[in-house]
């Protein structure tokens, strides 16, 4: 980094420092961008203003134990992080986890995406200059945080799964509230598309705007939306089923290149609308389907997996959020390792950054989703 | 001015030096006087661009400070007034010290020629036009002074953005302007207005096809021209951090605010007396609203009350629109309003060439115009109040933490989430 800025231009450029503390790098985040005037030469991100040593803290936890740190990865996809790590301890143990269980987890993550995705596009929406249609997807949040508090009792970090299960059953009237929630929220994606998504000035800012082809989308190791807006039609949902998603019945949205070209930021942008709609769709089926039964399996207090390794992936609203976990025997984990899709996300930024206009990199950390905690960790 | 001042000093039996000072005095009087309204309207609309905000964001808006928070812009002014005022140590002091006064100088100037009232107007100008759009001009220089004094690369950046978007801009809007000062043979405010009537379709607006073109590009150029949305470059907030006044605080960056609120109301202002019909009232002429004091007061409400649909329009837009990029302004404006209004010039010329004033023809396409005219604004309406009623119609979700009729309930919350929050709110509600 020192080098960047040390190093004497060749022509006159212009070096802004962008961030930590800018209002639109969504945390702290921080680049350094060479410019000619408006147009970029590059981009340098620089991270690491984040960094809590989580993965450092696994070791000194027991499995239990560290649930609650995972809860911190990632602000805006808790129930994922809780998933992805719940799922790999399962794997060492061997546990089976309850039919209600995997169907109740599965029903969470969905609302939690739903959530998610509510933030990015009202902050895309935001950055490229509309303020309305984040205070509107702000205000349906809301709803989804109300349904959370009266779930597990907290309105952020969730803390609701255990290995093994979930920590709680749905309370009384829960899932009737769920669904008139969702009676309300469909058409509210209807509603949000006439309002913003088809604007003539947001078409103009994002199509044909940092195309992604699907050589770098791949090559950098983009995960999730990004990827798939690329045209790479890839779901760990869908081809590395787990949990309850093989009863499931839903699509998995592609780029289409719908105003511009494949991978553009409006690809990226639309795919995640329609995400939103194909979670509304799995919810209505976990509703239709929730087993009776235990919501958690007998896993004792404290366990002690055997030796060994393991990875386990989920799908989190920023794509394909892994675990990597060795344990040596002991009752805590020897080796924990996350894999987030933010970190791919920011990493090619740099790459593409080359031409683009200063108001055009705000488009592009926004569309690519980039969480400034889940990248530290 | 000189009529009262001498109106004055006869009913005194004033003669020589005092004849002249009672004159200075009176000067400094109105100009104050203009200050004072200048200031109120721009505070006025910081207050209505919040409530309004609130509004189209399912929220409330301030409405804690007097009643319906009416006096929320005295609070906040006196807030900016008791702020440390800060200038960076690598600042250039002097510029920017003198930027503010710079923009608040040259839109409130600019108030000197808004004709409120048939008598109402500071100073009647013969050139009164042309005088708004130079003195308004003074604004790119405050900006981009402050945009270089400041010493900060987004101040910078926002400072540049601004001279080229206010200067390109300027080309269109004086355009525009131009097809009703052809039409009137006036550059005068009043004299704007007299040629108009009460009636829309005595407007210039409804004239003829081209001046009704002509208003929209000068509304589009003038919502440019005062850094809104969607062309709010020179600080938009998520790219430059807040543009030009970033290392303003206290009182000098309230200067920015105001001189942009004025602003809003100001091109409001020009766009009623030009395209509007000012403080005409239907079916009364200018002689005989000359004689009434009742008949002023009306003409004044009328021009006030066309002036703020014009500024709810601005402030609608804000809150509706995301913004443009550089290029993309840019080709905005010289792609597309520059030649359009051209070419609005050229075709108001050949009108007056072609059809004489005041002909059968000439009266045909007055009606004609305001008749499409009013199709499409109804039209327009239509549409709004159609997506108001859809959304209105819809399931309204109040079964989580809302009472039956939409307002929260910490009574309603409590029953659904048990008894802690049950014990807090007690507290809270008695």
């Amino acid at each position: 980094m020192t080098e960047v800025l040390q190093s004497t231009p060749d022509r006159e450029e212009l070096i802004l420092n962008m961030g930590p503390h800018h209002p639109s790098t969504h945390g702290v985040l921080r680049f350094i961008v060479h410019t000619d005037g408006e147009i970029m030469r590059k981009a340098v991100p620089d991270v690491g203003y984040l960094h809590r040593g989580l993965e450092k803290i696994a070791e000194l936890q027991t499995y239990p134990g560290y649930m609650p740190f995972t809860d911190r990865i990632n602000y805006l996809e808790v129930m994922f992080t809780n998933m992805a790590y719940a799922t790999a301890v399962e794997k060492l143990l061997g546990t089976e986890v309850p039919p209600r269980a995997e169907v109740l987890r599965v029903l969470v993550c969905e609302l939690n995406r739903i959530a998610s995705h509510q933030i990015t596009l009202g902050c895309i929406t935001m950055d490229l200059g509309a303020f309305t249609p984040f205070v509107h997807l702000l205000r349906e949040r809301e709803r989804i945080n109300d349904l959370m508090e009266a779930l597990c009792g907290n309105r952020l970090t969730f803390n609701y799964m255990r290995i093994g299960g979930v920590s709680q059953d749905v309370p009384d009237e829960w899932l009737k509230q769920l669904e008139a929630f969702l009676d309300h929220f469909e058409p509210v994606i209807d509603e949000f598309d006439s309002l913003i998504s088809y604007n003539e000035i947001l078409i103009k800012r994002m199509g044909e705007v940092a195309v992604i082809c699907a050589e770098d989308a791949v090559g950098f190791g983009l995960v999730g939306p990004n990827l798939r807006a690329s045209g790479v039609d890839w779901d760990v949902r869908r081809d590395l089923p787990y949990g309850a998603y093989p009863q499931m019945d839903f699509q998995v949205p592609v780029g289409m290149g719908e105003k511009g070209t494949v991978g553009d930021c409006f690809d990226r942008f639309i795919i995640r609308v329609e995400e939103m709609r194909q979670s509304c769709k799995i919810l209505r089926q976990c509703l239709a389907n929730l087993p009776e039964g235990d919501i958690k399996a007998k896993v004792p207090k404290m366990p002690r997996p055997p030796k060994g390794e393991v990875y386990s992936c989920v799908e989190g609203a920023r794509g394909e959020l892994g675990v990597y976990l060795i344990s040596d025997g002991t009752p805590k984990p020897y080796r924990l390792k996350w894999r987030t899709g933010s970190f791919a996300g920011l990493s090619i930024i740099e790459h593409i950054s080359r031409g683009l206009m200063i108001a055009d990199l705000v488009a592009v950390i926004a569309t690519l989703d980039v969480i400034a905690p889940e990248m530290d960790r | 001015m000189e009529t009262l001042s001498n109106y004055i000093a006869d009913y005194l039996e004033l003669s020589g030096l005092a004849r002249e000072i009672l004159y200075a005095v009176l000067i400094v009087a109105v100009a104050a006087g203009v200050f004072m309204v200048a200031l109120t309207i721009s505070g006025l609309l910081t207050l209505a661009e919040r409530r309004v905000a609130g509004r189209i964001q399912s929220r409330v808006g301030p409405n804690r400070v007097g009643p319906l928070g009416l006096l929320q812009w005295l609070a906040d002014g006196l807030k900016l007034i008791m702020k440390e005022d800060l200038v960076p140590a690598a600042a250039d002091g002097p510029l920017f010290r003198l930027a503010p006064y710079l923009v608040i100088v040259g839109v409130f100037a600019a108030f000197v020629s808004v004709p409120f009232g048939q008598l109402l107007i500071a100073a009647d100008l013969n050139v009164g036009v042309i005088y708004l759009l130079a003195i308004t001009s003074l604004v790119t220089v405050g900006v981009l002074m402050s945009g270089w004094a400041s010493n900060n690369k987004w101040s910078l950046l926002g400072g540049i953005r601004a001279a080229a978007q206010i200067v390109s801009y300027e080309v269109p809007a004086v355009l525009a302007v131009l097809s009703v000062v052809l039409l009137s043979g006036t550059l005068s405010m009043q004299g704007i207005i007299a040629a108009q009537g009460g009636w829309p379709w005595h407007w210039y607006l409804f004239h003829n096809p081209f001046t009704f073109l002509a208003f929209f590009l000068y509304f589009t150029a003038a919502v440019a021209e005062g850094n809104r949305t969607p062309f709010d470059l020179p600080e938009a907030e998520s790219e430059l951090v807040s543009g030009y006044n970033t290392e303003y605080s206290g009182m000098r960056f309230a200067g920015f605010f105001l001189g942009e609120f004025a602003n809003i109301y100001l091109m409001s202002a020009i766009a009623t007396t030009l395209f509007f019909g000012g403080w005409q009232i239907p079916g009364v002429t200018p002689e005989q609203q000359a004689t009434s004091w009742g008949l002023q007061l009306v003409g004044l409400l009328i021009f006030v009350a066309k002036a703020s649909i014009g500024c709810f329009v601005v402030i609608w837009l804000r809150w509706t629109f995301p913004r443009l990029r550089v290029d993309q302004l840019m080709s905005v404006c010289y792609r597309y309003l520059v030649p359009l209004s051209l070419l609005c010039l050229a075709a108001n010329a050949v009108y007056m060439l072609l059809i004489p004033a005041g002909s059968m023809i000439d009266r045909i396409i007055h009606y004609g115009t305001a008749a499409f005219g009013g199709l499409v604004g109804l039209i327009f309406l239509w549409r709004v109040f159609h997506h108001i009623r859809s959304v209105g119609d819809r399931l309204d979700l109040n079964v989580l933490a809302r009472g039956q009729k939409g307002r929260f309930d910490p009574r309603i919350q409590a029953r659904r989430y048990g008894k802690f929050r049950k014990k807090r709110y007690s507290k809270e509600t008695g």
